[in-house]
């Protein structure tokens, strides 16, 4: 119960009010589509800089709580998901804002992704210590292959092809690479003045996630986008209170799946929040309601989502694995402060740490009584110009890159990454283990290199096969290793396979 | 939708081009201890690379939707604009003023409203007004950020 000591620090008023303002800009930035939690979250770290390491954390914990459920509110009332996570919550939150029950459905979404998120954040709170716990027993050669674990699984799951997945990977880890060695001191790679210091994770996280979303908007062009909007009469909150105390069912299976899919690290919201609704489907009596306004569809959906947020943090927190592409944005916002994530985070920062975590649990209150407030007003706020939010996104990357470190050279890999994710994003590579790669790249290699000393020094026949490859828990993480690329690569060629067989059906 | 199989021969031999290079420095710069880590990553980007290269070659690359002419022409514009913006003005022109033109810019660029409606000229120029001026609040007056002048601001 030591986090109970620290909620103090929440109700700082600097700490309080930079809650307050996460919370309720990380709602209207989620209800913007077309703007990404993940790229909310990397384009808001330049502004951490001038903060606390916990001040800077709350403010970054907050936008990621918020942005995935403010991302319901464009998905019901205007059927644009505001992020990836909210694609089960337009099924029924939709239609059930055209049958006029929009306040209805946003009440039900916001509570249930309350209650999701409370109690992913307090999974957070109990697991965390006693895998951090479990972790201290790692040495060298395990951070390694946690390390790799981290881009594989990523790299596996998060790409459409395996091959491309595993492939974004290595482009992340060569991209970590770039720059002075910190051992030898020699220069690796380094093309160009600009790349003398290496790759600011900053920079590369505001490019590789905003520009190809800039670059996006710029493709549609001068096309008038017109979005139907729905009328959203009165509804009584306590009515819809009373609504969520009899939805146990589809909020259970919700918070569950949620739970156990943002332990996995790289799945993510919304494989979270579409599995979630399909299992609400498979368990309910009224299979038949659901796409067609059903308030148990939603539900399941957006708890599941939320719950989520905090699980995701767990792997973060203790073995500096992300769970979600956003969360690996948040390590970067982590690193950034000096704080390394791992097994003594909680003994040499706990303050930041619990503060941190404990300002979670307070952001899916504040979430809530937020949400329902400025609903309609972030959906008018949704319905923003693209060349607005295009132009303006694009300003933004170039003054938060370059508040970095006040360089150029950082605005300049901002953009040449951003632009070369965005080609790459049109041949299937996926900017998340990209990410995971550039973020877990330092980890990684140090470890490697702090083992191969210790192998040598240790053992006279091949040392690096010695020290890496034997002892139980180097031999569980490099079957995880294998497992994750093979899983893939068995799922990849049976969806394959799949299509073939329809292609073939369909001729 | 998924991109030509021409398209995604060019894509996957720039990334067997990148590989190819990181695989070669790699093993040929010293001292050799500062490249032991990039080694072993190298060796599986390049086979990585090399499938990838195959795949495409064998018609087998199906994700992506590649790039077509359309969004090809509809993003050049904005592109260029950014490329200048970014590359040169902002640090020869200044910080301000560059971003106001790029923002201006862009924003009449892909604005449905057509040229000749004085109305939505005005907005476009309010508009960038008010969004820089919360640029200069948030990093000048806040985070006291210094951004090159060049020649304006």
């Amino acid at each position: 119960m030591e986090f109970l000591a620290y909620f103090g620090g929440v109700f700082e008023p600097v700490a309080f009010l930079l809650l307050l303002g996460g919370t309720v800009g990380g709602l209207i930035l989620g209800a913007t589509p077309g703007l990404s939690p993940t790229m909310a979250v990397a384009l808001l770290i330049p502004f951490t800089f001038h903060l606390s390491p916990t001040q800077g954390l709350i403010l970054l914990g907050a936008a990621y709580t918020s942005t995935v459920a403010g991302g319901a509110v464009s998905a019901i009332l205007l059927k644009i998901p505001g992020a990836p996570a909210n694609i089960a919550t337009a099924l029924d939150g939709n239609a059930m804002a055209r049958k006029g029950e929009g306040a209805r459905a946003l009440h039900l979404s916001f509570l249930s992704s309350g209650i999701g998120g409370v109690i992913g954040v307090l999974l957070l709170i109990f697991l965390t210590p006693l895998l951090a716990q479990w972790a201290l027993a790692f040495g060298p050669s395990h951070l390694f292959w946690l390390a790799i674990l981290g881009v594989t699984v990523i790299g596996s799951l998060d790409s459409k092809s395996f091959v491309k997945g595993l492939l974004s990977g290595c482009i992340g880890l060569w991209l970590s690479m770039i720059g002075y060695d910190d051992i030898q001191g020699a220069q690796r790679f380094i093309f160009h003045d600009a790349l003398t210091g290496g790759i600011h994770i900053i920079a590369a996280l505001i490019g590789i996630f905003a520009i190809p979303q800039v670059l996006d908007m710029f493709a549609k062009g001068r096309r008038k986008v017109v979005i139907e909007t729905v009328a959203v009469p009165v509804h009584a909150f306590s009515d819809s209170v009373r609504e969520i105390g009899r939805s146990g069912r589809p909020l259970t299976i919700g918070t569950i799946i949620g739970s156990i899919v943002g332990l996995i690290p790289g799945i993510g919201g919304q494989i979270a929040g579409l599995v979630a609704y399909d299992q609400a489907k498979k368990f309910s009596p009224h299979k038949e309601k659901f796409g067609t306004g059903h308030p148990e569809g939603l539900i399941a959906a957006e708890s599941a989502n939320n719950a989520m947020v905090g699980p995701s943090l767990v792997p973060l927190l203790t073995l500096s694995i992300p769970g979600s592409p956003t969360a690996a944005v948040l390590l970067g916002g982590l690193l950034i402060h000096g704080i390394f994530p791992g097994t003594d985070l909680f003994e040499r920062n706990p303050e930041v740490a619990w503060t941190f975590i404990n300002s979670m649990l307070i952001g899916q209150v504040l979430m809530v009584i937020f949400g329902i407030a400025i609903a309609k007003w972030a959906a008018k706020i949704a319905r923003a110009p693209l060349p607005i939010m295009a132009s303006a996104v694009l300003v933004l990357a170039l003054f938060g890159s370059y508040s970095v470190q006040q360089s150029m050279g950082d605005v300049w890999i901002m953009l040449s990454l951003g632009l070369g994710m965005y080609f790459l994003e049109k041949f299937g590579f996926s900017a998340a283990p990209v990410v995971l790669g550039l973020i877990l790249g330092p980890i990684a290699e140090s470890n490697f290199v702090q083992g191969s000393l210790i192998a040598n020094a240790v053992y006279d026949d091949w040392p690096n096969v010695m020290y890496f490859m034997t002892g139980p828990l180097n031999i569980v993480l490099i079957v995880l290793v294998i497992a994750s690329i093979g899983y893939s690569f068995l799922s990849h060629r049976a969806s394959a396979r799949a299509d073939a067989a329809q292609r073939v059906a369909a001729q | 939708m998924t991109a030509s199989r021409t398209q995604h021969l060019i894509a996957s031999s720039i990334i067997l081009v990148v590989a190819l290079i990181v695989g070669w420095l790699s093993f040929t710069q010293q001292p050799a201890e500062a490249f032991l880590f990039p080694r072993l990553i190298s060796v599986f980007f390049m086979v990585l690379a090399a499938w990838n290269f195959i795949r495409a070659f064998l018609a087998l690359s199906k994700v992506g939707e590649g790039l077509s002419a359309e969004t090809a022409l509809a993003i050049a514009p904005g592109l260029l604009v950014t490329l200048v913006y970014v590359f040169w003005a902002a640090k020869t022109v200044g910080f301000y003023a560059s971003s106001t033109a790029a923002f201006f810019i862009l924003y009449t660029l892909y604005d449905p409203e057509p040229l000749s409606n004085g109305r939505a000229w005005l907005k476009r120029v309010i508009v960038t007004t008010i969004f820089m001026a919360i640029i200069y609040a948030l990093f000048t007056l806040l985070l006291k950020v210094q951004t090159p002048r060049g020649h304006f601001l």
